[in-house]
């Protein structure tokens, strides 16, 4: 009954939110803003994680490939598609529910809780138009060059580690990055970085937007927020993947 | 002006504000007083719809606020300022941001038209050297006064100060008092301060009612309420043992 009341309110919070906005120089100033401080501001973690993911990647794939009949390029080209279907769009997707997300359920819980939503509102602004609107157009906008970028990352990370420790030739790990390259995959990575980002800037925002209480629970919220977002991200992994790959 | 006529106010079973009716005029400072938890601030919030009553009307200078669709609402929105108890300042924009953000999203006045009139209320509320402080750099009286700036800066028709003395000290309580009261009358808006500081209610009490229990339990001005015999008033105005003592005596 809970969930039904939450996913009820949910909807209704977003319905309030897609509306057009007040003025459209400020909302595109907070656009910019928000691209800076939840895209730009992520790329340093989102980088070194890329990294070290793309270089375990590589050492596992040519540990398990132990078969003299695999060719040694397959550990490139495992790499490669573990890191554009998989790992890129869902672990920085879930990196970004605990960073960015649990950042947007504490800025909105406490404008709630300091009665700065009220204050806009008695305005006459449409307060989860001017406040989550502008978060979620920006993480759309930006998320899937983060996910192009933990991508290319996660290769280099493979390339250097993977050559570093000799399980892999830099001409096999080229070839193999290269070979049988399917553009089908870059789409089914970027559109579930699309329903990523809507997913954790919404689903903060929504647990923000609805704080009670003070500043214990605005950390409650900020939990509930990075809690809720990484299970939904994982539910529609499942339902995505099955969706446009099978 | 704005007429309250009959509002009422329910959570579940507890009835907060009981078929409460209240006449405030153009450019007097109009206060609802009362203990804690009487149901104040809920009339408050059901007047600027952020509740919405069971039942009763308010109107603004004869518009009905509570038959208003999302549009009309908020045109009316746009003629209310509104002081906060803990202020409400935007903390991610400075002084000079905060007191300028009414215009920018409700006017298409220049940068410095905007300027010139962020200056002014500033200047008003005497805090000219403030623009560029963040809300985190401010004493209570200080965001107190920006926010009262903040208020004024888009020109209202309405003030609405939600305990405007909480957490002051009885002399920056004055000073935003005397503020409040100066600008009602200046700029002839129709203000209402919930409050339950006997120094405000003596300050700039025009027109008082007093709330017991979530209904109207006397209403007057500053001067009526010394002398009224209401045991619920007496009681509230006499609250400490001294003042008892005084008032027998006197």
């Amino acid at each position: 009954m809970k969930l039904l009341y939450s996913i009820g309110r949910y909807w209704l919070l977003m319905r309030r939110t897609f509306h057009k906005p007040e003025k459209w120089p400020v909302y595109w100033k907070s656009v910019f803003g928000e691209i800076e401080k939840l895209g730009i501001g992520s790329l340093g973690i989102v980088v070194i994680i890329s990294i070290f993911m793309g270089a375990v990647i590589t050492i596992q794939m040519a540990y398990g490939i132990e078969s003299p009949l695999i060719p040694l390029y397959s550990v490139g080209l495992a790499t490669r598609d573990s890191l554009m279907l998989e790992f890129s769009p869902t672990l920085v997707g879930l990196i970004l529910a605990g960073k960015v997300g649990s950042s947007i359920a504490s800025e909105i819980g406490t404008m709630r809780v300091t009665e700065q939503i009220d204050a806009l509102e008695i305005m006459g602004i449409n307060s989860a138009s001017y406040l989550i609107q502008p978060k979620i157009v920006a993480a759309l906008l930006i998320n899937p060059f983060i996910v192009i970028i933990s991508m290319f990352f996660g290769m280099i990370g493979g390339y250097i580690f993977g050559v570093f420790t000799g399980v892999v030739t830099p001409y096999e790990f080229m070839l193999g990055i290269q070979w049988d390259f399917r553009p089908y995959n870059a789409f089914y990575a970027i559109t579930k970085t699309i329903f990523f980002a809507f997913i954790i800037t919404s689903v903060s925002s929504y647990h923000g937007y609805y704080t009670k209480g003070g500043s214990l629970e605005v950390g409650q919220s900020s939990t509930r927020a990075v809690v809720y977002s990484s299970i939904v991200i994982l539910i529609f992994n499942f339902v995505l993947t099955q969706m446009l790959l099978i | 002006m704005i007429e309250i006529i009959n509002i009422s106010k329910s959570f579940g079973e507890k009835q907060v504000v009981k078929d409460f009716s209240f006449l405030m005029e153009k450019g007097k400072t109009n206060l609802i007083i009362g203990e804690s938890g009487s149901g104040k601030t809920v009339t408050l919030k059901c007047m600027v719809g952020l509740l919405e009553p069971d039942s009763g009307q308010v109107l603004y200078d004869g518009r009905d606020f509570e038959h208003m669709n999302f549009a009309e609402r908020k045109e009316i929105r746009k003629e209310i300022g509104m002081l906060f108890q803990g202020a409400a300042l935007f903390d991610s924009m400075t002084v000079e941001e905060n007191v300028m953000f009414p215009l920018t999203m409700f006017t298409d006045m220049s940068q410095k038209e905007k300027l010139d009139r962020v200056n002014f209320c500033l200047s008003r509320v005497n805090l000219e050297t403030a623009n560029k402080m963040f809300p985190s750099e401010l004493s209570g009286g200080m965001k107190k006064r920006t926010a009262i700036a903040r208020a004024i800066s888009a020109s209202p028709k309405y003030l609405f100060c939600d305990e405007p003395n909480s957490g002051l000290d009885p002399i920056t309580s004055l000073v935003i008092d005397n503020l409040i009261k100066e600008i009602t009358e200046e700029f002839q808006i129709t203000t209402l301060v919930i409050t339950h500081d006997m120094n405000s209610v003596m300050e700039i009490g025009d027109r008082i009612a007093f709330f017991y229990k979530g209904e109207k339990a006397w209403e007057g001005t500053n001067r009526e309420i010394l002398k009224t015999d209401n045991e619920r008033v007496v009681e509230f105005v006499y609250a400490s043992k001294f003042l008892k003592e005084f008032r027998k005596n006197s």
